[in-house]
């Protein structure tokens, strides 16, 4: 019952967080959605590792949230060049790898 | 079995081992000049030079070293060795009954030769690499294809010799020659030739030999060409190189019976050995020798196929002195001596009948001394003379004498070097003509160093005692052992009435050339003048050669020199008592035949003379008796004629053999080409036209292009249908990239 909890919240706010990617068009709140994915999966490995009483899965969260913030380094920065060329930061107009 | 352990006592110098490197260091020398002396802005005689100087000291060490090693040998030796190794102990053993037998038999074999006692060479030093084996290993019953090199006194005689007049004639060039056009390519080329030369001099089997051969075929060709923009020289090159091919075909075939004769070996030690102990028949050995005699024709230019030799003049006169005289025509000798076992046995030299090497050179020797006569072109009489001087080198070894033979191939080439290049420093002074004729004349008082060169050189050719010609040649008449009391290896009197004719003949034409061109008034234009010091120091060191090389082999009987300094050739060159050297008789020297041929040779000098001098005091610019015998009697006219016309040989080659043969065959070969190989080809070309129609129309246009055209149309419909997908909207991508994880964890929760 523990560990269940954990997860049922994890799964939760993963799918908030795949909801928010698919329907945001602002670039921001896409990121911020991504955020959430990402705190999602880290909830999961930590509460992993108290089960197991593992030092490891700690220590892998401590991987993802550096590599998080490295990652939102370079998507805002994506996202600032978007709008300074378009004036806008709706990803939905954002398409001219078109087909 | 002690005995070879007795020979084995004596350790073999290791500089043989080194040897190779004399070729090598010319050869060197022959890629600098060519590809890096202009770059680099060196002289090239600044690379030839060096190259051969060190070349000519290297091979003196070697010569030291053989002549110490040969008396080390001869002293610890006890009877005759076997040199091919091992496995021919059966073939050694054999030899030494057989030698024994035919000394008896003889009964004038090694005890005439007045030392009482056999003497015993060293083996040759081999120094092999086998670079390819044919048919596996030796030992497995294939054959090692080797290259390397073979020291033993033939071979370091020709070492010496090559490296010391090819030294002069470099330093001689660099004067004669500056100023050139191609004065690279000149130097490039005498350093390529020395190192063809000594590759071949060195060599330990009889492929190496072929190689040697034909590389320094081509240097000659190549240097008789060097001013090939005047048509004469490239033809008389293109004629030095094509008759030379007729006699290489005589080689090849010769050497190929050898192989599979000898046991399928290209080793010379082996086939020597193979030819004495009889492991090849004495008929194979006959036919063997008549083919590469074909060698020794064209390539030593005895009769018929001298012709190209005269014409040879048309190169540059340093290259005419090293090459036409000195060095590579002896290669033919150089063959037979290098082959002597199969020669000796094939031929029956030993027999004391006339064989076919005998008679060709006892034919060469008078007949071209006889043309010597007739020459104005000074270098063309030298020319004939050495055709004469070979023809004595091959008479003397047709008849067993064979250190005769490289004594005189030693003495000559010193003195006809001199000769050639005294006649260059006189064509130099004279405006570059060698018209004795015209153009010269009262020359002594003008260039003294070149005229009294010249006349030492002379008297050496001619046999005046005590230069060097006179002790070699009179060696041969002796070996011929026909004059009573010399014995020898038979009673050869064709050869040695030859031989006595053209030792007359020599004095004649030599007084000839000296008083046309040194004596009487001067009959060119301008006035001429003595060469450089570059140009006359070879010329003195060479005429120091004249007149003391015959000192290396006096009869051991002459007084006071004899038994202190005599016979040096025929214990340092001659091998004696090795199982790969005939037995050979060796002659007693006579007093009465050396006097009679030098009368014989001053008479006929004086006889010149005379006839000149008289001709000088009626008309100071005369050069020829108008009114004399010639005019007056038919014969002499005819005998004349025949030998200003060189005896029709050059009208029956190209005339009768070329002209004869080169209209049929052009005949029948437009007759062929019209109706034979064109309608071949139309048929062809019609076939493959039809072929080439039905292949455009189905399988080119039908079925490629077919293929090719669905390709394309299928890659343009199918990207038309697929690119919808491509949409460009992260958040499509997105949906899917999900959906698709989805998918994949449900079906992923179901299978397991």
């Amino acid at each position: 019952m523990f560990l269940n909890q954990f997860l049922f919240f994890a799964a939760i706010l993963f799918s908030i967080g795949v909801y928010g990617v698919l329907t945001r068009k602002n670039g921001v709140l896409v990121l911020m959605s991504i955020e959430l994915i990402l705190n999602a999966v880290n909830i999961n490995l930590v509460a992993f590792g108290a089960l197991h009483q593992d030092i490891s899965g700690q220590v892998f969260v401590l991987f993802v949230i550096a590599v998080a913030a490295a990652e939102v380094g370079v998507g805002l920065a994506i996202v600032l060049l978007i709008f300074r060329n378009r004036r806008s930061i709706n990803v939905a107009e954002a398409d001219l790898l078109k087909g | 079995m002690n005995l070879l352990l007795a020979a084995e006592a004596v350790a073999v110098p290791t500089v043989f081992n080194y040897v190779w490197l004399i070729p090598a260091v010319m050869a060197a020398s022959f890629l600098f000049i060519l590809f890096f002396s202009k770059r680099l802005s060196i002289k090239p005689h600044l690379v030839g030079v060096p190259a051969v100087v060190g070349s000519f000291l290297f091979a003196l060490v070697i010569a030291f070293s053989w002549i110490g090693y040969n008396g080390d040998v001869n002293e610890a030796q006890a009877g005759p060795i076997s040199c091919a190794g091992g496995e021919v102990a059966v073939g050694g053993s054999n030899h030494d009954t057989e030698a024994a037998a035919e000394g008896e038999g003889e009964g004038e074999g090694g005890g005439e030769s007045g030392h009482g006692e056999q003497r015993f060479s060293p083996c040759p030093v081999v120094n092999d690499v086998t670079w390819f084996q044919n048919g596996g290993p030796a030992s497995e019953g294939g054959s090692d294809i080797t290259v390397g090199t073979l020291v033993d006194g033939q071979s370091v005689l020709l070492l010496v010799v090559v490296t010391f007049i090819s030294g002069l004639v470099h330093v001689y060039s660099t004067d004669y020659v500056a100023g050139d056009r191609r004065y690279t390519h000149y130097f490039a080329f005498l350093s390529l030739f020395t190192a063809s030369m000594l590759f071949m001099v060195l060599s330990s089997s009889t492929l190496q030999l072929i190689v040697g051969w034909e590389l320094v075929g081509v240097c000659s060709f190549a240097l008789i060409g060097h001013w090939w923009e005047e048509k004469p020289n490239s033809d008389a090159a293109l004629k030095a190189f094509l008759t030379n091919r007729v006699g290489d075909i005589g080689l090849l075939v010769g050497m190929i019976i050898l192989y599979f004769g000898a046991g399928k070996t290209f080793d010379i030690v082996a086939i020597n050995e193979a030819a004495i102990s009889g492991a090849i028949s004495k008929n194979t050995l006959l036919v063997a020798g008549l083919f590469l005699m074909a060698a020794v024709m064209s390539k030593s230019g005895q009769f018929i196929l001298h012709t190209w030799l005269p014409d040879a003049m048309a190169g540059p006169t340093p290259v005419s002195a090293l090459i036409h005289a000195a060095t590579m025509v002896v290669a033919g000798i150089y063959l037979i001596g290098r082959l002597y076992a199969v020669f000796f046995i094939g031929f029956g030299i030993s027999g004391g009948t006339l064989n076919a090497m005998a008679l060709i050179g006892g034919i060469t020797t008078v007949g071209a001394g006889a043309l010597a006569f007739v020459q104005d072109d000074i270098k063309k009489v030298l020319a004939y003379s050495t055709v004469s001087q070979l023809g004595y080198m091959v008479l003397a070894l047709g008849v067993g004498a064979y250190t005769a033979a490289f004594f005189h191939l030693f003495t000559h080439a010193i003195f006809k070097a001199a000769l050639f290049l005294g006649a260059g420093s006189v064509s130099h002074a004279c405006h570059h003509s060698f018209d004795m004729k015209k153009d010269m004349g009262g020359l002594r008082k003008f260039m003294p160093k070149t005229f009294w060169t010249f006349v030492i050189a002379s008297g050496a050719l001619a046999g005046i005692p005590p230069l060097a010609g006179f002790w070699s040649k009179d060696e041969i008449l002796v070996g011929a052992g026909a004059f009573p009391g010399t014995g020898g290896n038979g009673t050869y009197w064709v050869p040695f009435i030859f031989g006595m004719i053209a030792a007359g003949m020599t004095a004649g034409y030599m007084v000839r050339v000296i008083w046309l061109t040194f004596f009487g008034e001067y009959r060119g234009h301008e006035t001429p003048h003595e060469s450089g010091p570059l140009i006359t120091t070879p010329l003195i060191i060479l005429a120091f050669g004249a007149v003391f090389a015959g000192l290396f082999n006096i009869p051991e009987g002459f007084p006071v020199l004899g038994s202190r300094i005599g016979e040096k050739f025929i214990r340092w060159v001659e091998p004696s008592g090795i199982s790969s050297f005939p037995t050979i008789g060796h002659a007693k020297p006579s007093v009465a035949l050396a006097l009679l041929a030098t009368i014989i040779g001053l008479a006929t000098g004086l006889l010149v003379w005379t006839y000149y001098s008289k001709l000088y005091a009626k008309d100071k610019l005369a050069t020829e008796v108008t009114g004399g015998l010639r005019d007056k009697n038919r014969l002499a006219r005819a005998g004349h004629k025949l030998l200003v016309e060189k005896y029709y040989l050059d009208h029956l080659y190209t005339g009768v053999i070329a002209g004869g043969t080169k209209g049929p065959v052009a005949r029948a070969a437009y007759w062929f080409n019209q109706n034979v190989l064109d309608g071949i080809i139309n048929a062809a070309g019609t076939g493959s036209t039809i072929i080439g129609r039905f292949v455009y129309r189905f399988i080119d246009q039908g079925a490629i292009d077919g293929a090719v055209n669905a390709s394309g149309f299928g890659a343009e419909s199918s990207g038309e249908v697929l690119r919808k997908v491509q949409s460009g909207k992260i958040r499509q991508y997105a949906t899917l990239m999900f959906a698709a994880a989805a998918l994949l964890a449900a079906v992923f929760i179901v299978a397991v």
